[in-house]
């Protein structure tokens, strides 16, 4: 913990602050990415887990310190060069009715685009590819809300990928998805990490899939980083029980050997 | 798992939609254009309007019936693509020029002006009710701005606050025409919302703004568009949203301190059109402004022939025959929101 910010890394902040008027939610946190990996960024309900990922993608004003882009500060860059540079899935996003998945997509070249809407080779070109990669091009002229949760959750993540960006960040992709469509959603962000080397960072709420799913783990305790490591390194009984509240078994997952956390108790 | 269920909104469409609301405008313009004290038929006017037929027709078309059919086709269209920016910006389906308090203070600042100076040359009452529509929408962004935090545009205490100044500066507005006796009648016009008397100055007062800012809202599609999405995703896509806001709500603004100069306000036509344009050709706004700027300039163009054909010689304000189509709607509007 407390690493200064370096420019190697995609993201740091360096003593940040968030608020909402007078309720502080993160007072002072110091943080850096790893760059090529899948961060996952846990803790229990109120922690400030989202409202971090929210101010790394410049989503919501800082109080104080600030978040650098590759040692950059955020603050201070055009706001279509973040958007060439970072991707983010917001929670519960909603587009109007009758809007078809290809139209989607192709929101995610307004950052590469100029004022007036010249469709460019090679914005074709990654529109066709984000719709490849998430599996989406056979429902492409299908308007969203014909689609299941599971796929319009891949078209908001195709929409995300048609930006080119190096870093992807995914506020709680799982949420209000049946178990399948949820390990769909991780298991492309895995991929898309391997096969592309993006940097993913993600909110989530399940532990084993967080551990199953992550190089890194951020484990976040009242708006403080109570623990940042490997997966096997941080969820410890300690630290299920200081962050969570937790008593739980840990056992080895029997395919990654990583933990795999069975809680049978509450602590208080 | 390949069904032929296809896009529902496609530009083939909305070209096809686009065709044929201008085709059937023309077909009403002309109607219009032969409509009154002495009817001319369709072929005449058409003629007249090529540089044909004799000079009495042409007198009657061009000069005396011309004017009101433009200022009914522009202010149409003004007032649905305010509607419609509104609506995007705002992310709130019941938005409209009338509903923000946009109007009324363009609608006050009008009355005030013509009732001040009723000397003043008729190219001044656009910027009155300009500064009017301004100040309506300041006061608006004023009471609605979040004093804590960062603040900015909240969506639903925007709409809300613009309801409650709309009734504020229309009582405003009543206030001064019941203590003005003199110049009652011209002023009255910008409250019930007619272009009756609509002539070639009127319609060159509120021409050249027309020429400006419907090609401007047509310019700002795109930005609407992901405006459209919220501000989270808007941001994350690179846009400042805050600016964006500001300059599509400006253009919007404009568009309905201008049009109330033309026929006071047009109740609901600003509602009605960009929904009608919605159902038609989806919620792009490529598609959507051009389409409903088309609807609105039908709208009213045949509430106002309507209101001329209906009981001769007695003429029925335009925009009471808007309004009886547009509260119903508004009213299904509410009960399917709710």
């Amino acid at each position: 913990m407390n690493r200064p910010p370096d420019s190697s890394a995609p993201l740091s902040t360096h003593d940040l602050k968030l608020a909402y008027g007078t309720s502080v939610i993160v007072p002072q946190l110091n943080l850096s990415l790893k760059g090529g990996e899948v961060t996952s960024i846990i803790g229990p309900n109120g922690c400030g887990k989202s409202t971090l990922l929210r101010a790394l993608a410049r989503l919501r004003p800082v109080s104080g310190g600030d978040v650098q882009l590759y040692g950059q500060a955020l603050h201070s860059l055009p706001s279509k060069e973040v958007a060439r540079r970072l991707a983010i899935l917001p929670q519960g996003p909603t587009a109007p009715e009758g809007l078809s998945v290809e139209e989607l997509v192709w929101f995610g070249r307004h950052p590469h685009q100029g004022r007036f809407p010249v469709r460019r080779p090679q914005d074709r070109e990654a529109v066709d590819w984000a719709l490849a990669q998430t599996g989406m091009t056979i429902f492409a002229r299908r308007p969203l809300e014909a689609l299941s949760g599971g796929q319009r959750q891949r078209a908001w993540i195709a929409m995300s990928l048609a930006q080119q960006t190096e870093i992807l960040l995914l506020d709680e992709p799982t949420t209000y998805l049946d178990l399948s469509h949820q390990l769909e959603v991780l298991q492309l962000a895995q991929r898309l990490n391997r096969e592309q080397g993006k940097t993913v960072v993600m909110v989530l709420h399940d532990l084993n899939q967080a551990v199953r799913y992550s190089d890194e783990i951020i484990a976040m305790r009242g708006g403080e980083i109570y623990a940042q490591g490997r997966p096997d390194e941080v969820l410890t009984p300690d630290l299920l029980a200081e962050v969570f509240g937790l008593k739980a078994h840990i056992l080895a997952d029997p395919d990654t050997g990583r933990p795999h956390i069975i809680p049978y108790a509450l602590t208080r | 798992m390949t069904t032929p269920l296809g896009a529902r909104y496609t530009n083939a469409r909305a070209l096809g939609v686009a065709g044929v609301l201008a085709a059937l405008t023309v077909v009403l313009a002309v109607l219009a254009l032969g409509l009154g004290a002495v009817a001319t038929p369709a072929a005449q006017v058409w003629a007249a309007l090529w540089g044909g037929g004799d000079d009495l027709t042409r007198q009657l078309v061009l000069d005396l019936r011309l004017p009101r059919v433009g200022v009914s086709l522009l202010c149409g269209a003004m007032f649905a693509a305010s509607g419609a920016m509104m609506q995007g910006v705002i992310r709130n389906p019941l938005a409209s020029p009338d509903i923000i308090g946009v109007g009324a203070g363009a609608g006050l600042a009008a009355t005030v002006f013509l009732l001040a100076w009723p000397a003043a040359p008729p190219g001044g009452l656009p910027w009155a009710a300009l500064a009017g529509a301004w100040g309506g929408f300041g006061l608006v962004l004023l009471l609605s701005r979040e004093w804590r935090g960062a603040g900015g545009l909240h969506p639903v205490r925007l709409a809300l606050v613009g309801v409650a100044v709309a009734a504020a500066l229309g009582a405003v507005q009543q206030l001064v025409l019941v203590r003005a006796p003199d110049g009652l009648g011209s002023a009255l016009t910008f409250l019930t919302g007619t272009v009756y008397g609509a002539d070639a100055g009127r319609l060159l007062s509120v021409l050249p703004w027309a020429l400006v800012l419907l090609p401007a809202a047509l310019l700002l599609s795109r930005t609407l568009d992901v405006l459209n999405l919220g501000e989270d995703l808007a941001t994350g896509l690179g846009t400042r949203v805050g600016p964006a806001r500001l300059l599509s709500l400006g253009v919007g603004v404009a568009l309905a301190g201008a049009a109330v100069t033309g026929a006071g306000i047009l109740g609901f036509v600003g509602l009605l059109a960009p929904h009608l344009a919605r159902l038609l050709v989806g919620a792009k706004h490529g598609r959507m402004l051009p389409v409903s700027m088309l609807l609105g300039a039908l709208l009213v163009l045949a509430a106002d022939t309507l209101g001329r054909a209906l009981l001769p010689p007695l003429e029925v304000p335009a925009g009471i025959f808007t309004t009886l189509v547009g509260a119903p709607y508004f009213l299904y509007l509410l009960k399917r929101t709710a």
